[in-house]
């Protein structure tokens, strides 16, 4: 029974646990034998298929009683080598790829990726102001997007199932916008290297606009349903707090950090794109519990809905893409009738952009984080490697050390307070 | 307010002779660090004393037929000057370790592991140095560049098995260079 002791609780239920496991050592001798068979550690496998675990994440416990005492993740049971297939084709190529890593923000990722490769390429300033507001509202828009699900999941493994419904009726009217923007709904594969595939569809903005209305009625709904729910406080509130040198030194980032009161958010410390030209708030916990990481996500969407409004007042005429045929691919009426713009063309689907050597580090804010590609080149149009940093990699690094300690039934709230996709934290 | 620059020179004062010249690339500063034996010493100090506190990544770089063979690159930020600086290293393919960082950054436990699992590089003293993505007891290092796209074969039985990727009847991507277009695509490559 000693090693009941040995653990330090962070919530009222293990130290209540505590309490009443202390008080069994007075029994009689007689017993010990029984009380060595109780104090047997038992190993729980969770996962990887476990609908809590919000994808195939497995997780190792061990567990005296209903603390656990020891906890092992294990990952890469979506692992799909993403690094090593982008080192087989062209920029423009792994585009696609960048879809399936956080798949419930595909546009963020898009977003992030262009930007990484533009930064190699030296044409990040370049960007035209239009194309620059059209990915800034593509980020919010799946910042929304996927927060609600992280949201609706979230509440939905803590018993409020009727979140759920309400944060997918929203979910499914952003997924209408980013079909009319981009043709499909989950793999949009809409940025290109300087620039995008295609200008805003007509009637899109009113479109956005609509749904912006809609979507913060939906946020009061739903933070009614939640913020004072006595069961959801209860089940969330000073459970698996992270202090903010924990989070520093864990490496965590988006909400995730912001939660334990850490304010930072890369839209602001280092602004790409027009973020410097939008106003809106980094909203921040004081403890770092799922609490404080719900509250936050909260506030982000509100703060979202905010930058897109500002976008659709502000979002400028112009073109879209970089006027540079060596890296973006001519319009499609010049190929056809003159001889330069059919060269650019061709050299650049069948060899690549001419990427300088070089190295570089771009991130982006992502819902989950900060999403940075590594990208070294040796020159032409491969990446020699490239590396994703997945924020949702580094946020579940922290596992093993956040659950310990804590009642079995607390797994479920931690997991789901972390929001993490295991497409991304595999790649 | 400090500049990158100014983090870098300041972290080679402070070990003369061990650090090549900082090299600025799109506003970037990149400071290579010969002797890989001192890596975790020279965190310790970029991070106790320049504020480096936030480790960003860890990332691996196979140079596949030069010597040394392998790079690590560290990224390191700091929230109070909001300074990025990225800190590399050569390791040779006979030597294939170095020490950890993870008395100075606990995050860096699973990028090790990754590079571990990925590159076969080892971080000696690290806590727990397992596979993370690939399963335990897999045989090879996939981002080598001499592990061919389509895969190897392996088995561990009763555990899990792969078998190289098929061609699903033609080329799925291919790249410049080369004769047909079914000898440009890279899962038929075999570097080796």
């Amino acid at each position: 029974m000693s090693t009941v002791q040995d653990i330090e609780f962070r919530d009222a239920a293990g130290r209540l646990a505590a309490q009443s496991g202390a008080s069994v050592p007075d029994s009689g001798a007689p017993d010990s034998a029984a009380g060595e068979m109780l104090s047997d550690k038992m190993i729980l496998n969770v996962g990887p298929s476990h609908p809590a675990t919000h994808g195939v994440l497995r997780l190792v416990l061990e567990l005296d009683g209903e603390i656990i005492t020891k906890a092992t993740p294990d990952i890469g049971y979506l692992h799909r080598g993403d690094e090593k297939i982008a080192e087989n084709m062209t920029y423009t190529q792994f585009i696609p790829y960048t879809d399936r890593l956080d798949y419930l923000a595909p546009l963020a990722n898009n977003v992030a990726y262009a930007l990484a490769v533009e930064k190699l390429m030296g044409i990040d300033k370049l960007l035209p102001p239009r194309c620059q507001y059209i990915r800034v509202m593509c980020c919010e828009l799946a910042r929304i997007s996927a927060h609600l699900l992280g949201l609706g999941a979230f509440a939905m493994d803590v018993g409020a199932m009727t979140v759920f419904l309400h944060t997918f009726t929203e979910r499914e009217k952003i997924y209408d916008i980013i079909e009319a923007l981009t043709g499909a709904r989950f793999t949009t594969t809409y940025t290109r290297i300087g620039g995008l595939s295609r200008d805003l569809p007509p009637g899109w903005t009113e479109m956005v606009r609509k749904f912006l209305g809609e979507v913060v009625v939906n946020l009061d709904e739903t933070e009614k349903l939640l913020t004072r729910n006595r069961i959801f406080v209860d089940r969330t509130r000073d459970l698996g707090v992270i202090s903010k040198e924990m989070a520093v030194d864990y490496g965590l980032s988006g909400p995730n950090l912001r939660g334990s009161g850490v304010e930072y958010d890369l839209r602001k410390a280092h602004p790409y794109l027009v973020y410097d030209q939008l106003e809106f708030d980094i909203p921040s916990g004081s403890v770092g519990d799922c609490y404080d990481r719900y509250l936050v996500r909260m506030e982000e969407m509100r703060q979202s809905v905010r930058i897109l409004r500002q976008c659709l007042d502000k979002l400028p005429d112009g073109p879209i893409n970089v006027p540079d045929g060596k890296t973006v691919l001519p319009p499609k009426e010049k190929v056809l009738t003159r001889m330069e713009e059919l060269i650019h063309q061709f050299m650049l689907v069948t060899e690549g952009m001419n990427a300088p050597p070089g190295e570089i580090y771009s991130s982006a804010e992502n819902p989950k984080g900060e999403l940075g590609f590594y990208i070294f080149s040796k020159g032409g149009g491969t990446p020699y490697r490239l590396k994703i940093r997945a924020p949702s990699f580094v946020n579940l690094s922290i596992l093993s050390e956040l659950l310990k300690g804590h009642m079995m039934s607390d797994t479920v709230s931690i997991l789901g307070s972390l929001d993490f996709v295991m497409g991304e934290s595999d790649r | 307010m400090p500049t990158p620059l100014d983090l870098a020179q300041k972290l080679a004062a402070k070990f003369e002779g061990l650090f090549e010249p900082p090299v600025e690339f799109r506003e970037e500063i990149t400071l290579k660090l010969t002797d890989a034996g001192r890596i975790a010493e020279v965190c310790a100090v970029a991070k106790k004393d320049l504020g480096f506190d936030y480790l960003v990544d860890i990332s691996s770089v196979d140079n596949y037929g030069d010597d040394p063979r392998f790079s690590i690159v560290y990224e390191l930020y700091s929230y109070a000057d909001r300074i990025h600086l990225r800190l590399k290293t050569d390791v040779s393919e006979e030597k294939s370790e170095l020490p950890t960082v993870t008395t100075v950054w606990k995050t860096a436990n699973w990028h090790e592991r990754e590079i571990y699992d990925m590159m076969g590089v080892r971080f000696s003293q690290h806590p727990d140095l397992r596979r993370i993505l690939m399963w335990d007891g897999y045989p090879y290092f996939p981002l080598r560049k001499d592990f061919p796209l389509a895969g190897k074969p392996s088995e561990t039985p009763e555990v899990a098995f792969s078998r190289a990727a098929p061609m699903a009847g033609g080329p799925f991507v291919t790249l410049a260079g080369g004769k047909d277009s079914q000898a440009r695509e890279p899962r038929i490559r075999n570097p080796e």
